[in-house]
């Protein structure tokens, strides 16, 4: 049953076990925020999965930090295409994992979107590990398309999330959506 | 609360067809899934594209490995998006896999998806394996999918679900 959870919710073609993937609560950007918080995450799933569809006031990178801790207790690596090369990049102690946009940075014509998933985020004895696909496309010379690992070094069970934009707000076209996964 | 990821709905061939069509999808999800897989008869790349429009509306951006060498590409104003552009097309035996994340599809923006593409060929050269963002120039809520070759047919036997995902 895991199995077939992590294998869908990945997207690698298993089908999930749809029963299992609740909506937690979706945020909309108000255009005068760079910051999204969802609080209060109940610890009764296996999994969360973020779903990020995005426009935002200027260009940068989305940061994921857990719980409010924004010290250096994080590490993330990625690699990327811009429509002309492949590149990978990393950081083995930051104060966030920068996902969408940490590469090129974002755009503020269309829609960035990226989903995350972190498994295990109940726990209280790992580390938590985020994966994360995201992109955009300029419609012009390329886009942004990655995949991104983060690691946030602490035991402490996952109760609230935020999704940070180094520089700018989140404007009024941008939702994002938490989703619990259940084993 | 209520589970929000539905399969919405299924479609393996039992005869060969030049596309998987799923129409008339009903416009209560945030963001559906179509997951493929599949053969095709004849040497050819795999393309996706909604509203039965194929006009120069689309543009995507890909980072491709062959199981050599990582690469990114670009393709503007086109008909339809390619899922494997670069390579990937060679076998008409080994099924490829193919996986759509299609964001806001009812939202009055244009409309950006995240797909990849797994076309692994038992050691041939054109294995691929793609990740792919798209844009589709279209603020009309998407109510059609089609995915299908450049030329022939999908063979018997291949698949197709898609999912929608609500949020509360």
């Amino acid at each position: 049953m895991i199995g077939n959870v992590i294998a869908g919710i990945t997207g690698s073609g298993v089908a999930v076990s749809t029963s299992s993937y609740e909506s937690i609560a979706t945020a909309t950007g108000t255009g005068a925020s760079g910051t999204i918080t969802f609080g209060s995450i109940a610890g009764t799933y296996s999994a969360l999965q973020i779903r990020v569809n995005m426009v935002a006031s200027a260009s940068a990178a989305l940061q994921l930090t857990f719980n409010g801790d924004t010290a250096s207790n994080y590490a993330m690596h990625g690699v990327f295409g811009d429509g002309s090369a492949a590149a990978a990049n990393g950081s083995a102690s930051t104060s966030g994992i920068q996902t969408l946009g940490q590469y090129t940075g974002t755009i503020t014509t269309y829609p960035n979107v990226a989903i995350m998933d972190i498994l295990d985020y109940a726990s209280t004895s790992k580390f938590k590990t985020v994966r994360c696909l995201q992109g955009f496309d300029k419609n012009a010379a390329g886009g942004e398309v990655g995949l991104t690992s983060g690691l946030w070094r602490s035991t402490s069970a996952i109760s609230s999330l935020s999704l940070i934009l180094t520089t700018g707000n989140f404007t009024t076209s941008t939702t994002i959506a938490l989703y619990g996964v259940k084993a | 609360m209520p589970a929000t990821y539905e399969p919405i709905a299924t479609q393996t061939l039992a005869s060969a067809a030049a596309s998987i069509t799923f129409s008339s999808i009903p416009a209560t999800y945030t963001d559906l899934r179509l997951v493929f897989t599949g053969t095709q008869s004849v040497v050819t790349d795999i393309f996706y594209w909604f509203n039965n429009d194929q006009t120069n509306l689309y543009s995507q951006t890909t980072l491709n490995g062959d199981g050599t060498t990582a690469s990114s590409g670009t393709n503007l104003n086109r008909a339809n998006i390619d899922v494997n552009a670069l390579k990937g097309e060679g076998s008409l035996t080994i099924p490829k896999m193919i996986t759509i994340d299609v964001f806001s599809y009812i939202g009055s923006t244009y409309k950006t998806a995240l797909f990849n593409f797994i076309g692994d060929e038992n050691g041939g050269i054109y294995t691929a394996v793609v990740l792919g963002v798209s844009l589709y120039r279209s603020t009309s809520a998407i109510t059609s999918i089609n995915i299908g070759p450049a030329s022939g047919n999908l063979a018997i036997g291949t698949t197709a679900t898609l999912y929608g995902i609500k949020a509360a």
